[in-house]
C-alpha cells in the first residue's frame, strides 16, 4: 500500500479528521487493528468515488483506549465492538456497547496478548469496556 | 401499548446460519431489533500468524462456502500486490469466469432461499435446479462444487480448454433461458410482489451513510460496484452497476435478478477475449509490505487488509465481509415493519454468517 494513501493521525486529532471525511462525503469502508510487538495500529479506511484513503493511529500496546467515531459514523459500532473484543482496545463513547459480548471467543482478547480462557464471557461483561471511564451505560439493544 | 420481546434465531427456518435478534414488538409492529452475533466466531484471521502464506489460500477459500472462490482470489490478489507479481492475462480471465459463475450460483441460492422463506416451494426448487447446472460447470472445470481450489498466488491451477469453453457456452444459453423463466416469476408474480414491494425500504442516503455494499447499496440507487476498479480481467470487461431506486426488498431482488444476466454476459465476453498463454508464474520469496484489496463478491464489496513482515507468516490478515457491512442497514429497516415481514427483510441482505464469523 503506497504511503500516500495512509495519513498518520494522533488520538487528539482523530475525531476531527474523521468528521472531515464525513463532511467530504466519504463512506466508512472498514476499521482494522494490527497488534505489533509494542503497539497497536488502528486503520480507518474511507471511500470516496471508489478511491480509498486511510487514517492510521498508533497506540501503546497496553491500557489502550481510543475515542469512538460511532457518533460520526453510526455503522462504526460493529467495528469498534469487534476491536474491543479481539484486541482489548477500549473504546470511549460507543453509542452501542456490547461490553465484551459481541464475539463469544474461547480465548478472551485473542489478539490482545492475553491467553485467558473465558468460558463465561457470554455471561460476564468484559472488564475492558466497563473500566473505560466515560463509556455510556450498557445498552446493546439501542440501535440508531 | 405493552411491549413484547420475541427472539428471532439463532435457529430459525429462514436462517441457515446463526444470528440472533431480540425483536421488541408492539402488537404486530416491530419497534426495535437488538442483534447478537458471534456464536461461531472461528478466528481464521488469527490462523494467519501460524500458517504459511502460500498455504493460507486454502484457509481464505474456506471463509465462506458460497463465495469461496472470490475469497481465495482476493487473498491472492492482495499477496500479489505486496510482492509485485505479474499474473498472466489468461489466469486473470479464468479467475473472472469462475468469479462470475460463483456470483450466478450465489444469487440463485439466494433466490431459492427467499422463495422458500415465503412458502413458494416450486419456485425454490426451480431456482436450485438451475443452480445445479451452474455447479456442474464449476465441477467440470475445477473438480469442486463448493471449494474450487483453483486459485493460487501467481495465477490459477487449472486451465479450461477450447472444447470445454464451447460446451460451457452452450450450457450458458440453456441456463440463460431458464433464468428468464424464473426471474419473470420473481419480478412479476403477484404473491412475490405482495411480500417484497414497499417492505424494508432503505433510502439512498441511508444506504450510503450506513456503509452498505453490494445489491443492498445498488437497490437504493447508489451505482457502486468494485468490479469497476478493473481487477482481474475487468479492465477489459467493463461493468455497469445494476441499480434500482425503490430501496425496498423487491428492488434488492430485482438487482440480483439483473446481475444474473450480467454475469452470463461477462462470462461470454471473457471467453471471447481470453488470451492464450501461461496460467501461472512461479512465486519465490516472502511478502513484505501492506495492502488493502477490495473485490466485488455476490453480497458486495469485500475488503482484505494484509500486513506482512518478510516471513512466511502474515503479521495481520483482516477480512471485512459484505454481510458485516450490511448488518447496520438491516437493523435500520426492521423497526416499523410487521413481524411477519422480518424473515423477508433479513433474507434480502443475503446474510452470510459464515463470512461474518470468519
Amino acid at each position: 500500500m503506497s504511503q500516500e494513501q495512509i495519513e498518520l493521525v494522533t488520538i487528539d486529532a482523530l475525531l476531527e479528521k474523521v468528521r472531515t471525511k464525513k463532511n467530504q462525503g466519504c463512506r466508512l469502508v472498514q476499521m482494522s487493528a494490527t497488534r505489533l510487538p509494542d503497539q497497536v495500529e488502528l486503520t480507518y479506511s474511507f471511500d470516496l468515488d471508489s478511491r480509498l484513503t486511510n487514517l492510521r493511529l498508533s497506540l501503546p500496546g497496553v491500557d489502550t483506549c481510543v475515542p469512538s467515531i460511532s457518533s460520526i459514523y453510526g455503522c462504526a459500532i460493529l467495528y469498534e465492538n469487534e476491536i474491543h473484543d479481539l484486541f482489548n482496545v477500549k473504546v470511549d463513547g460507543l453509542t452501542v456497547n456490547f461490553h465484551g459480548n459481541f464475539y463469544k471467543t474461547a480465548i478472551k482478547f485473542p489478539f490482545g496478548g492475553l491467553k485467558v480462557p473465558c468460558a463465561s464471557s457470554a455471561a460476564a461483561p468484559a472488564s475492558g469496556a466497563a473500566s473505560c471511564a466515560t463509556a455510556p451505560a450498557a445498552n446493546p439493544g439501542a440501535t440508531k | 401499548m405493552p411491549r413484547t420481546v420475541i427472539p428471532f434465531g439463532p435457529q430459525h427456518p429462514v436462517l441457515p446460519e446463526p444470528i440472533h435478534l431480540d425483536l421488541v414488538v408492539e402488537d404486530e409492529k416491530v419497534i426495535e431489533a437488538r442483534p447478537s452475533i458471534g456464536f461461531i466466531h472461528r478466528g481464521l484471521e488469527k490462523l494467519a500468524e501460524t500458517k504459511d502464506y502460500v498455504e493460507f489460500v486454502y484457509v481464505a477459500e474456506r471463509i465462506c462456502g458460497i463465495c469461496s472462490f472470490i475469497h481465495g482470489q482476493t487473498y491472492c490478489q492482495a499477496i500479489e500486490t505486496i510482492m509485485n507479481i505479474e499474473v498472466p492475462p489468461r489466469a486473470l480471465y479464468l479467475r473472472t469466469v469462475w468469479g462470475e459463475l460463483s456470483r450466478i450460483h450465489s444469487h440463485l441460492l439466494w433466490l431459492g432461499l427467499m422463495a422458500d422463506g415465503m412458502g413458494f416451494e416450486s419456485l425454490f426448487m426451480h431456482s436450485w435446479r438451475v443452480r445445479e447446472k451452474v455447479l456442474n460447470i464449476i465441477e467440470a472445470t475445477t473438480g469442486g462444487r463448493v471449494i474450487f481450489g483453483s486459485c493460487k498466488i501467481g495465477g490459477v491451477r487449472r486451465d479450461i480448454n477450447a472444447e470445454t469453453i464451447k460446451t460451457i457456452l452452450k450450457d450458458l444459453d440453456e441456463i440463460e433461458k431458464d433464468l428468464r423463466g424464473i426471474t419473470r416469476v420473481f419480478l412479476n408474480d403477484r404473491s412475490v410482489k405482495a411480500r417484497l414491494c414497499g417492505i424494508g425500504v432503505l433510502s439512498k442516503q441511508e444506504a450510503y451513510d450506513l456503509g452498505c455494499v453490494g445489491p443492498m447499496l445498488r437497490a437504493s440507487g447508489v451505482a457502486q460496484d468494485m468490479r469497476q476498479q478493473g481487477y482481474a480481467a475487468f479492465k477489459d470487461l467493463p461493468v455497469e452497476p445494476i441499480t434500482r431506486t425503490e430501496g425496498d426488498s423487491y428492488a434488492r431482488c430485482a438487482v440480483r435478478c439483473g446481475e444474473l444476466f450480467q454475469s452470463v454476459q461477462i462470462i461470454r465476453q471473457a471467453f471471447a477475449k481470453i488470451p492464450d498463454g501461461e496460467i501461472a508464474v512461479k512465486v519465490t520469496g516472502n511478502p513484505n509490505g501492506e495492502t488493502i484489496t477490495r473485490t466485488e463478491q455476490p453480497r458486495g464489496e469485500v475488503v482484505y487488509h494484509l500486513k506482512a513482515n518478510g516471513t512466511r507468516n502474515l503479521q495481520r490478515f483482516r477480512v471485512r465481509t459484505p454481510t458485516f457491512a450490511n448488518l447496520p442497514a438491516m437493523l435500520k429497516v426492521l423497526p416499523g415493519c410487521d413481524l411477519a415481514d422480518v424473515p423477508m427483510i433479513v433474507l434480502t441482505i443475503d446474510p452470510c454468517i459464515s463470512c461474518t464469523e470468519r
